[in-house]
């Protein structure tokens, strides 16, 4: 499989602080990605170096295979690259509907939206139709982060970065989110995810990274580090069987 | 592409309330209002007063909502918004000058005076936003500095240009004098400037609600970073939000100019005050809190005015403190801000 995303010995300074020390990562195209790792290893500067929101100070990275380091963060999304972020990144005073809209680079206005692909998005997530008309800050935790996803794929993307979607979710609604992620995968859309939860790791993974102190230190199948006890507490300090 | 539905359904989601608007802040502009009436005493002078209030307020409004919307989209502290207001005055006499000598209309020389101050401003925006704003985005302190000194060299120019003495700004005849109702006096100046404010009003509302862009203005107010992750180019909104916040300074610095009938080099630094505080009273970086807060300084300088002359200096601060007191964000501040 062709990675379509590819970072080669890729260094990140925030201020003052070194926080990537030369990052290697394929993500294979029409596969998920799993981006793992401690806290503080450096998996959200990843995905934002990618963006272009740091600037790497070393090193390259490509999409499919043209250079995108040292361009800015709008170049770097017009090519097809959808960021969902930490912090879901929902602008709370905008409706549901105002939030998909400026997701759509195409569209003007609602009536602009690709109406087949809107319905396949409520078919993800029912609440977005229900709440269409709301303001997103009156929206769940849960149904925001699902506004978060459903904004990243309003249109095809070649790629989607997803940072700790489960991120301080009830359990039930990360089952529903879980659910949504694959119904992506099926669509074989490239998806890198980072994540601290094993099960939706496993539950969703083809491919991971294990990342730490600024650098992957792992990359494999991801059923292998399933599979493989002796490895997750090696590199992650914590055993999958314990949280399937 | 399939239709499968996953079983998103969230039971929390029963509990969201219904989307409802913050009706507070305008029942206290209605109870400024109401109150003022038995304070005054006379319903015609009450008429009076509150109509030059509501005038005075979008006069004020049409000044300050460029700035919010600066500070709001570009987190820019722009002290030198003043710069604008006081050339937007200072082109209208030179054009309402040449007006007269070409025997335009009245009315005439001020549409145009407010077009040809709008561009003015807007042109200088352009220059002030490259030169002095842009090294600075993200240091407030560095901003607040520069755009000072920004506007102190601008009215240095403004001085070189035309005198640093006061100039009259002459109403043509046509906006002389008042209609009568009763025994109240509307002064047809104070309804043009409320026409054109309402006018100013509709068009950012419009734009705000009814076009991309208003939604990427409304979205970049919130999260700019998030905005060029969905990939538009932010900077270029920041430019046009610029040109267009210092256009509207020029425009309202033509009606300010026209409501005193003469302009000084310094009238942008002392409207600047009043703007900063409507901006602060309505929550930094909202429109419609702007707005409020606009048209309660407009009620109150004109109602204290009247019944307190010594204390209308001071009613403007003390709404500040009061309503700031009450909501420390603002009368609509900004979620995310």
């Amino acid at each position: 499989m062709s990675a379509v995303l590819t970072l080669g010995g890729v260094h990140t300074h925030i201020g003052a602080y070194h926080i990537l020390h030369g990052v290697d990562l394929d993500v294979p195209e029409g596969e998920v990605t799993m981006l793992l790792g401690r806290n503080g290893a450096g998996k959200t500067t990843t995905l934002r170096t990618i963006m272009g929101l740091y600037p790497a100070s070393r090193g390259e990275i490509r999409f499919r295979g043209q250079p995108i380091h040292g361009r800015e963060t709008p170049d770097i999304a017009q090519l097809g690259i959808a960021y969902v972020p930490e912090t879901m990144g929902i602008f709370t005073d905008l409706t549901v509907q105002e939030n998909m809209v400026l997701a759509a680079r195409a569209a003007r206005h609602a009536g602009e939206l690709d109406r087949a692909r809107l319905d396949w998005i409520f078919g993800l997530f029912p609440a977005l139709r229900k709440f269409w008309l709301y303001p997103a800050g009156k929206l769940s935790g849960g149904q925001k982060q699902m506004l978060a996803v459903a904004r990243a794929i309003v249109e095809p993307r070649a790629l989607i970065l997803i940072d700790e979607p489960s991120k301080g979710l009830a359990p039930s609604i990360i089952q529903n989110l879980i659910g949504a992620l694959r119904e992506l995968k099926a669509q074989r859309t490239t998806i890198l995810l980072v994540e601290q939860n094993f099960q939706m790791a496993k539950a969703l993974g083809d491919t991971v990274a294990v990342m730490d102190d600024g650098r992957v230190v792992h990359h494999g199948s991801m059923a292998e580090l399933a599979d493989d006890e002796g490895l997750q507490q090696r590199l992650l300090g914590l055993s999958l069987g314990a949280h399937a | 592409m399939t239709t499968s539905t996953v079983a998103a359904t969230d039971s929390a989601a029963e509990a969201i309330p219904r989307a409802s608007f913050d009706w507070r802040p305008i029942a206290l502009l209605v109870t400024v209002v109401l109150l003022a009436v038995p304070a005054i005493g006379s319903t015609s002078t009450w008429i009076t007063l509150t109509v030059a209030g509501l005038a005075m307020g979008l006069i004020i409004f049409v000044i300050a909502s460029g700035l919010t919307l600066i500070f709001g989209l570009m987190d820019v502290l722009n002290f030198g918004h003043g710069v604008f207001i006081a050339l937007g005055a200072f082109v209208a006499t030179s054009v309402m000058g040449y007006g007269a000598g070409a025997g335009w209309p009245g009315f005439v020389g001020v549409f145009v005076a407010m077009a040809v101050a709008m561009a003015v401003a807007g042109a200088v925006g352009w220059a002030f936003e490259r030169v002095i704003v842009r090294p600075v985005y993200g240091l407030h302190l560095k901003q607040i500095l520069i755009t000072m000194g920004g506007m102190i060299v601008g009215e240095e120019i403004i001085k070189v240009i035309w005198g640093p003495l006061q100039i009259a700004l002459p109403m043509p005849d046509e906006l002389r004098g008042a209609w009568l109702f009763g025994d109240a006096a509307i002064e047809k100046y104070r309804v043009l400037a409320a026409a054109i404010g309402l006018a100013v009003l509709a068009a950012l509302v419009f734009t705000l609600n009814r076009t991309k862009i208003g939604l990427l203005i409304r979205a970049g107010v919130q999260d700019r970073s998030m905005v060029e992750a969905l990939g538009y180019r932010i900077r270029r909104l920041f430019v046009g939000v610029f040109v267009a916040g210092s256009a509207l300074a020029g425009l309202g610095g033509v009606l300010w100019g026209l409501y005193q009938q003469s302009v000084t080099p310094q009238i942008g630094a002392q409207v600047n005050v009043l703007i900063f505080i409507v901006i602060i009273i309505g929550g930094l970086g909202s429109t419609f809190g702007c707005l409020v807060g606009a048209l309660l300084v407009g009620l109150m300088a004109n109602y204290t005015g009247y019944l307190a002359p010594m204390v209308a200096l001071f009613s403007n601060i003390a709404l500040m403190v009061a309503i700031l007191l009450w909501r420390p964000q603002g009368l609509y501040p900004v979620t995310n801000r």
